[in-house]
């Protein structure tokens, strides 16, 4: 790369030829508030004009975030010209803003309010017409308020390059601009499938996941037996909400935080992880002997569901049919746990922590409810227990390191940890087939070739004489490529496991929020490496335990033979299967 | 979600194909449904978004960006007044508020009969001819409010007599 000289501030500089100015100023030592701006490019429309600087050879003030450097130029961030109209684009930007900030979601993480103070924006300084506003609170998932929304179009490009076939855009012109899925319909109407993704782009409050806290509040008042359990990616983020390092493993205080905020019990998805492989590597292998619709594709991801109910509803027979496990783990509670221990199912209320916004749709689907009763009751994003925690005034960093609950549903193995990230759910299904297949374990343990962070991983094993190609693929826009190819007869796989969320679980849409502005103890590149830091900590917690394959959770077999018999047995179809079916794109 | 006749959803195929391959296609594909259907509903953009493969999402917003794409059914005359400055000051308002009075509808909107559409038009380039008006491509020049009644009489008998 040819490298230009430039001067900033008056200083001189060499960077890479043809760079933004905002990322040579970057480089250089010098942050310019941005708004629009947004993951190298991901989002760059240059909208905003928060990023507004002096460059000499342009005419007037130019947008950092989208004006190349070239040799020679002499770039002025702190001038008043350039400050001051950094700090009225702000300002233009909270005039068409609702400033009800105590109430908002995004109080204390919002970007609007963090450029603001940067630019030293006034309040009321255009004072008039406001757009209409959208409030669209109909989704289990999602809400959607266009009178927080600045136009940044993050969620835009991210539905994109997530979705592949992105559900929201800008629609309409000048003043009546909004975001919205086509028609500004809701989003439960839209072919959206709920990932969160956008939420987790979103600088402000426009786009937030929908609080499930006064589920488990009232539960608790009602004097319900109220279960907890907690997905794998869960861990591997929860302390950034209390600004400990990115992919530091926070799972003996989580357990800790949860027993502290009145749970009667505490489990891990886990254990349902565990079952699940059991039940999934059954049900494959019953599908390459019986010659039944390969290849079989896990369902683990609500996100991914959705996705496959709305664009490839002709696939549905490939795709597993077992329940995703905390969905498992919730009819486990209210059926083997509810007679060892005498409850009534009616009175068990299971909360599910999770890194995911699709999980809270997931869990009103008709089929996972049996005579009125839900599997699982309440869904909470990793953010939503941060709050919960802190509303207890629980000091999570000073909390001592404890167990979950290890009665009956309380062992898992390092392969149900793994879950929570691409590759680990088809990881953990071979340990099983290989043991499976050949009568013995896998010596190495670890099936390198899925994992990290290519949009499509694939490989070809041979177990117990069969050849096996597999494939996994993480964001809907990599998965689209090898459903293509089942749809056009030449898939040449026999397992894929695909995941909703580019990176899988541990990028779910109900993570914590990852904007460098608010790290300032991370690195500069914490966009390229938090995802690798998150799994990293997934990783290390798999090689700790003692416990790798699924197979050998004692508890699971236990679970067979009390009660459920083998897997895929009539009361395990009962209790751990599902069914889906076809949607329309656009609902009437 | 309405389904479109198969005959009309071939046609949408067909003009979408012919513009299937070139670097920008979408406006090309929306200008001619426009032209052969009158407008754009959101069934024949889930058609469009099929066989390009470009979101519906994107599609509405291109649709509802430019003001010559409609997603309601237009009139059989469309008829835009210019209000440009140029004809604003040589009277245009009061030409469209006569429009408007006489078809009992506001500018955007269809008559019931189906027969009418109005729309506000800014500078369509006819400033010498202060005030325009253009019906279904025809630009009446210097428009004044008495013309009003004569040209809906003249498209009305034009109408039944088809």
């Amino acid at each position: 790369m040819a490298l230009v000289n430039i001067k900033i501030e008056g200083r001189p500089y060499q960077v890479e030829d043809g760079i933004t100015i905002l990322e040579a100023a970057r480089k250089c030592g010098y942050e310019i508030p941005s708004l629009c701006a947004f993951n190298h490019g991901e989002c760059n429309q240059g909208s905003c004009r928060v990023c507004l600087v002096e460059a000499t050879g342009a005419k007037g003030l130019v947008a950092s975030c989208v004006y190349p450097v070239n040799e020679g130029m002499e770039i002025r961030i702190a001038t008043p010209k350039a400050s001051a109209a950094r700090r009225t684009s702000v300002e233009l930007l909270l005039s068409n803003h609702s400033m009800n900030c105590q109430q908002c979601d995004k109080n204390g993480k919002c970007e609007l309010l963090h450029v603001a103070k940067l630019t030293g924006a006034r309040e009321n300084m255009f004072l008039g017409e406001k757009t209409p506003v959208t409030v669209d609170e109909i989704s289990p998932s999602i809400i959607r308020d266009t009178s927080k929304c600045i136009l940044c179009g993050r969620c835009v490009a991210r539905c994109q390059n997530a979705h592949g076939n992105g559900v929201l855009s800008f629609q309409n012109r000048g003043f009546a601009t909004i975001v919205a899925p086509a028609g500004n319909r809701p989003l439960s109407t839209s072919p959206c499938i709920m990932c969160g993704q956008c939420v987790s782009v979103c600088p402000t409050g426009a786009l937030t996941e929908k609080s499930e806290i006064a589920l488990i509040d009232a539960a608790m008042a009602a004097g319900k037996h109220v279960i907890v359990q907690t997905a794998p990616a869960v861990r591997a983020a929860l302390g950034e909400e209390f600004g400990m390092k990115i992919g530091t493993p926070v799972t003996g205080k989580m357990v800790a935080a949860l027993k502290r905020l009145g749970f009667a019990k505490v489990y891990d998805t886990n254990f349902a992880a565990d079952l699940t492989i059991m039940e999934e590597a059954t049900e494959l292998l019953g599908r390459v002997k019986n010659g039944g619709t390969l290849p079989m594709i896990t369902s683990c991801s609500p996100g991914w569901i959705n996705y496959a109910e709305t664009y490839y509803s002709d696939l549905l027979g490939h795709v597993s049919s077992c329940k995703s496990p905390h969905e498992m783990q919730g009819a486990i509670i209210k059926s083997y746990y509810a007679e060892k221990n005498g409850i009534d199912p009616k009175d068990i209320f299971v909360v599910s922590i999770m890194p995911c916004t699709a999980k809270k749709f997931e869990k009103e689907r008709p089929q996972l409810q049996h005579d009125g009763i839900k599997d699982v009751d309440a869904v909470l994003t990793t953010r939503e227990l941060g709050d919960l925690i802190k509303r207890a005034g629980i000091l999570f960093r000073e909390l001592p390191d404890e167990e979950f609950d290890q009665d009956l549903l309380g062992e898992y193995s390092g392969a149900a940890v793994i879950f929570g990230v691409t590759g680990g759910v088809m990881e953990a299904a071979l340990r099983t087939a290989y043991f499976v297949l050949e009568g013995k374990e896998h010596e190495a343990i670890k099936f390198e070739a899925v994992r990290g962070f290519d949009g499509i991983k694939e490989a070809t094993l041979t177990l117990g004489g069969m050849e096996i190609s597999i494939a996994v693929a993480h964001g809907m826009k990599n998965a689209k490529v090898l459903l293509d190819d089942i749809r056009a007869g030449k898939s040449k796989y026999t397992f894929i496991e695909i995941m909703g969320c580019p990176g899988g679980c541990i990028n779910g849409g109900g993570q914590p929020y990852v904007r460098p502005c608010f790290l300032p103890n991370e690195d500069a590149d914490i966009l390229d490496t938090y995802k690798e830091k998150r799994a990293a900590a997934l990783y290390s917690e798999d090689e700790r335990n003692s416990l790798r394959q699924s197979h050998n959770n004692t508890q699971v077999q236990q679970l067979y033979k009390d009660y459920l018999g083998e897997p895929n047995s009539h009361k395990a179809h009962h209790l751990l299967h599902t069914t889906y079916a076809g949607r329309e794109a656009f609902i009437d | 979600m309405a389904h479109l006749q198969e005959a009309a959803a071939a046609k949408i195929n067909e003009i979408c194909d012919r513009h299937i391959g070139q670097k920008t296609p979408l406006i090309m594909i929306l200008s001619d449904i426009q032209n052969e259907y009158g407008y754009i509903p959101l069934e024949v953009q889930e058609l469009v978004s099929a066989r390009t493969g470009i979101s519906v999402a994107e599609i509405y917003g291109v649709v509802t960006f430019y003001s010559f794409f409609s997603l309601t059914p237009k009139g059989k005359y469309v008829v835009g007044c210019c209000l440009g400055t140029a004809c604003y000051v040589k009277g245009a308002q009061q030409v469209i508020d006569k429009f408007s009075e006489i078809l009992n509808i506001k500018p955007g909107e269809t008559s019931e009969d189906g027969l009418f559409t109005l729309d506000a038009l800014r500078c369509i380039g006819a400033c010498g001819i202060a005030p325009a008006v253009s019906i279904n491509g025809k630009v009446y020049s210097k428009v004044a409010v008495k013309d009003v009644p004569v040209i809906i009489d003249q498209l009305r008998a034009d109408a039944a007599a088809e």
